[in-house]
């Protein structure tokens, strides 16, 4: 397998491949309650207990659809760049499994309420754009539980009928990698529109992926396999490197790829065909005679796109322009909303004198790093952007060391504390009275009089030694400009 | 037109209905009069119209995002055929 | 004072009012004749002891502000009642206890009504002759072994066989007026949208509507501006001006106009037929209002439209009986071998063979060829009705192309069954109201009915062209009794 930086491709003897993917993302609408009807949507509830007689199918019940869910999906479809349809149908998906009530999924076949629309990805080498085929709105089924019982399988039907997005990408990515950086756009788009909270833990976020392979340069797609329901970034890229591989070895060895739905073994770490299933699997897509065209005026969307929130792409070129960030840094700080937020907190409270560079270098580094140790999430910091913003400026001034702010940003991880507070408490004030450090360095000079000379003599590396020296003398407070300064000077 | 058996087949495992061979053979018969009648249509050029789906001269009304629905569990499985406190209870799902 | 149970509906309401008869008194009356009346079969599940309970408990403090004080009534096995068993005629909901109720039964109970029980129907609404009920034939009060029509036809029995004075059916493709017209009562099936689906179990959601039965228009009209509500739980549900029917009921119908179409006059209908309805249009007439010949030029169509439109959205309707959450369930050895016998146990021939057209003309490679097919031409048979009220103010027709026959005539012939709909199916699908009216008697002396097609929403103009129609008919049903011992 070869990668250079761009491309990945898949070699064999003298053939390259290239692998062409596109994704199903199913987003879960963030609502109180369904799409049709009026239970909750609740993570986490006892089995069955958030279930209406419409979810569970029972004769003569009626969807009534929920508007703000419809409000989300144009807010998302926004957020995608994407064409709202003021006409859009909902149709049934008609089979049958047990944690299906109605013996259909109620979802929008021909005429989505979303059409074309972009994502732009930051790639490493510059931007990717990655078309949108659809987004359109469905019910969620509920869920069927094998392992509590060996001869019966128990279904619990919280989640059928809760609102689902689905987001057709075109078959624009090319790469494990690209996809994770596509899923994390998307979640970041939806999560900064509140419209999705992305958590992959509790399947707020699964996705269908289509995976096919060319032979390099060809513009022809081949045969493509849809690996069902995978529900973490980390499955999909290995599900992707393992289907595409399996898909070039069939090619090697002159055999067909049949077109079908496979199944990511987890545990196994292989796809494997769901053929069986699909057999059954005529859907019969009509139009829901229990619904009527769904259909919203202008007026609807353009109070919609005029409440709708800064979004990633554009915070990142006003930090870019306002802050003076890097690309590369402002990417960092806008791919999660709440990072972003954090950011511009930090920035807020940092007052008129600010250090930008000093403010990304420390929530980039220490915060992330402490972030990262304690698998928190930044809206769970243990320290707040008002202290870290104070933080960075008590170095800004030169009341601290870089040094010292370590044990000062240490010493806040208990309690938020106010860093202000450390520094007066522990006496950790930078020392940079220039007739006090001039006499420790006198009498550093004195103590190592030999080494003083060799340094005259040329051997510069002990300039190094005699800044420690200071430092350590002062316990580490003296300014360390000013020791350099005055240690040129005397020496 | 005509609707063989094979069919009968086809459809009667889409509508998870089981049908014995003997049925089958009285549904090609019922299934394709039924289809030499609905054949009619043909007759009809429809290129140029719109199909209707509903004849409900509304549109479709949106209800305000309120969960009303409380904790019916009790309920909801009573009328189950084989139930258990919590869940609705299937023959295993043979993946 | 008559007996009690030849009363008319209107009678009865203004002989409680009037504190002449007590609720107790009524419903004791129609329970005895129910009681002594099992062999129509008109119920499915009696509901006696809880009536007469719940009129006691009227009398004690009536209100007589209600619409239907204390009156008892039976409605047919598709409406869902909170309680009540609700079957829907079929094997497959033999055991299902709603834990809710329809809202148009909820309309009902609320201006006082009792229900007396659940009326036989055709399984799952799918019939034109009551013969596909798990729960038996219904007899036609007219004669013995004679149909009472389909699929409200224990509606239709009770009704005629004055079992309750009053009831209420679905029409789907003609199951209000059929049956009434096989009967000699009076059968409206209101515009779409008029009266919610809400609770009402579910045959073709595009086509399925409630509506009144009665001995007569005025007691239709009575009972449907009771039923017919806006209703938020129903999407297709429509929020418009609805009338005060039976108060705004005039036979002063001069100067409508009202059509006659050419199409309605089908190859092989009896000159019976043609003769009624010849006769209606001199009773029009008569009445002060003016007949124009119209064309609704894709009539015949309408039946093999219906035919693919309602078995598709039937197909899936009735996907949500699979054994796993309420009704019969057959065991199987897996999932789906569950599914398929429990479907195959539970549902009646008619039932499973309408399932399997509609999964067939949904079906992958077919739907372009029926199912889209059959809504374009559905389209062009609205767009006949909508040219035709440019012109007139409501259609005339006959209701069926013959009088009730014999049960077990037409079981072994489905399109033959089918062909009874004829003249009720394009009203449905143009989502139309009509009213069936007894308008005469064929020469075995079985009625015959009328039929009025009106605009949509306009079903205070059919029921005041039925009103004055039929104090020009004057019709007289033959029912002589002769199930009662």
């Amino acid at each position: 397998m070869s990668k250079n930086n761009s491309e990945y491709l898949i070699s064999r003897k003298d053939n390259q491949y290239e692998v062409v993917i596109g994704l199903e993302v199913h987003a879960q609408v963030l609502s109180e309650s369904k799409l049709f009807s009026t239970s909750a949507t609740k993570f986490g509830a006892e089995p069955n207990t958030q279930v209406s007689l419409v979810d569970a199918a029972f004769p003569g019940m009626l969807p009534v659809i929920n508007e703000f869910c419809v409000k989300q999906a144009i807010k998302t479809g926004i957020g995608l760049n994407a064409k709202i349809n003021k006409r859009s149908v909902f149709d049934r998906k008609n089979y049958f499994y047990a944690d299906l009530p109605q013996g259909y999924q109620i979802s929008q076949f021909k005429d989505p309420i979303v059409g074309e629309g972009k994502v732009i990805l930051d790639m490493p080498d510059g931007q990717k754009e990655v078309g949108i085929e659809r987004l359109h709105l469905e019910q969620d089924a509920g869920k069927s539980i094998h392992d509590l019982d060996p001869q019966n399988t128990f279904v619990d039907l919280n989640r059928s009928g809760v609102a689902l997005m689905e987001i057709v990408s075109k078959p624009d990515l090319r790469s494990p990698n690209e996809v994770s950086v596509y899923i994390k756009k998307l979640r970041s788009i939806m999560r900064y529109l509140g419209t999705c909270d992305g958590n992959m833990q509790e399947g707020s976020l699964r996705a269908d992926v289509n995976v096919s392979v060319r032979a390099k340069g060809s513009k022809e797609l081949g045969t493509r396999c849809e690996i069902k329901n995978v529900n973490s970034i980390k499955f999909m890229q290995m599900a992707i490197e393992y289907e595409a591989n399996r898909q070039v070895d069939l090619i090697e060895e002159g055999k067909s790829i049949d077109q079908e739905t496979r199944l990511f073994d987890t545990k196994k770490n292989e796809t494997r065909s769901m053929r069986s299933k699909e057999d059954a699997h005529d859907y019969r897509y009509f139009p829901d005679p229990d619904l009527l065209p769904l259909e919203v005026s202008d007026k609807f969307i353009a109070d919609l796109k005029n409440n709708i929130p800064e979004l990633p792409d554009d915070k990142k070129k006003r930090f870019i322009n306002e802050f003076k960030l890097s690309p590369y840094e402002a990417t960092i700080l806008v791919s999660d909303i709440d990072i972003a937020k954090y950011f511009e907190e930090v920035v807020a409270k940092m007052g008129k004198n600010k250090d930008m560079k000093l403010a990304v270098n420390w929530i980039t580094g220490e915060l992330f790093a402490v972030l990262n140790n304690k698998n928190l999430e930044i809206s769970q910091s243990p320290v707040s952007a008002k202290n870290l913003a104070i933080l960075v400026n008590l170095i800004k001034n030169g009341t601290i060391s870089g040094k010292i702010a370590k044990t000062v940003f240490e010493l806040m991880l208990e309690g938020d504390k106010d860093p202000q507070k450390i520094v007066e408490e522990k006496g950790l004030k930078q020392q940079s009275d220039p007739k006090a450090l001039e006499a420790l360095i006198d009498k550093i000079i004195n103590d190592n009089r030999e080494k003083a000379i060799e340094y005259k003599q040329g051997k510069e590396k002990l300039f190094g030694f005699f800044v420690g020296q200071a430092m350590k003398a002062s316990g580490g407070k003296a300014n360390p400009q000013l020791i350099n300064e005055i240690l040129k000077k005397k020496l | 037109m005509s609707i063989d058996l094979k069919t009968i087949k086809h459809i009667s495992k889409l509508s998870r209905i089981s049908v014995d061979d003997k049925r089958a053979e009285k549904l090609v018969d019922d299934l394709n009069s039924i289809f030499d009648f609905i054949e009619k249509l043909n007759e009809l050029k429809t290129d140029n119209v719109e199909p209707l789906t509903s004849v409900a001269e509304t549109t479709l009304k949106l209800r305000p995002d309120e969960v009303k629905s409380k904790n019916i569990r009790e309920q909801i499985i009573k009328n189950s055929p084989q139930d258990n406190e919590d869940y609705f209870v299937v023959p295993k799902v043979i993946e | 004072m008559s007996e009690i149970t030849n009363q008319s509906l209107t009678e009865l309401v203004e002989n409680v009012k009037n504190k002449k008869l007590s609720s107790t008194d009524i419903t004791k009356a129609f329970i005895e004749r129910s009681e002594k009346s099992k062999e129509l079969n008109a119920y499915i599940t009696e509901d006696f002891t809880s009536a007469l309970d719940k009129a006691k408990k009227f009398d004690q403090k009536p209100n007589l502000d209600l619409k239907l004080p204390g009156i008892p009534m039976a409605v047919k096995d598709l409406f869902c009642t909170k309680g009540i068993k609700t079957t829907a005629g079929s094997k497959i909901l033999n055991n299902f206890v709603p834990t809710y109720e329809s809202t148009v039964t909820e309309n009902i109970w609320n201006e006082g009504a009792i229900l007396l029980g659940k009326l036989n129907c055709d399984e799952f609404a799918m019939g034109s002759s009551n013969e596909t009920s798990f729960f038996g034939n219904v007899q036609n009060p007219i004669d013995k072994n004679f149909v009472p029509g389909g699929s409200s036809g224990g509606s239709a029995s009770a009704v005629a066989g004055k079992l309750t004075p009053i009831t209420i059916g679905t029409d789907t493709g003609g199951s209000i007026r059929q049956p009434a017209s096989f009967t000699g009562t009076v059968g409206l099936k209101p515009t779409y949208g008029s009266c919610s689906r809400y609770g009402i179990v579910a045959f073709a959601s595009s086509l399925d509507q409630a509506g009144p039965m009665a001995q007569n228009v005025k007691d239709c009209a009575l009972l449907q501006e009771v039923i017919s509500s806006y209703d938020p739980k129903d999407s297709t549900s429509i929020d418009f001006e609805r009338n005060h029917y039976s108060k705004e009921l005039t036979n002063n119908i001069k100067g409508k106009k009202i059509g006659i179409p050419k199409e309605y006059r089908v190859d092989g209908m009896p000159k019976e037929i043609e003769e009624l309805w010849q006769k209606g249009i001199q009773y029009v007439k008569d009445c002060g209002a003016e007949t124009i010949d119209i064309s609704l030029p894709h009539t015949s169509y309408a039946l093999p439209t219906y035919y693919i439109v309602a078995p598709a959205e039937a197909s899936s309707n009735l996907a949500r009986y699979d054994g796993v959450k309420y009704g019969f369930r057959a065991s199987g050895e897996n999932l789906i071998d569950m599914y398929e016998k429990t479907r195959s146990e539970g549902f009646g021939a008619e039932v499973q063979r309408r399932i399997m057209i509609g999964t067939y003309v949904l079906s992958s490679g077919y739907y372009d060829a029926y199912y889209l097919k059959a809504q374009k031409v559905r389209n062009l048979i609205k767009n006949d009705f909508d040219e035709a009220y440019k012109k007139v103010d409501a259609i005339l027709t006959p209701s069926t192309p013959s009088s009730a026959f014999k049960i077990g005539e037409k079981t072994n012939d489905p399109v033959s069954m089918y062909l009874n709909d004829i003249f009720t199916v394009p009203v449905n699908l143009a989502g139309l109201p009509g009213i069936s009216i007894p308008a005469g008697h064929d020469s075995k002396g079985y009625p015959l009915g009328l039929q009025i097609i009106g605009k949509a929403f306009d079903e205070q103009n059919i029921l005041n062209i039925a009103f004055a129609m039929e104090q020009k008919i004057n019709f007289k049903n033959k029912i002589m009794d002769w199930w009662i011992k």
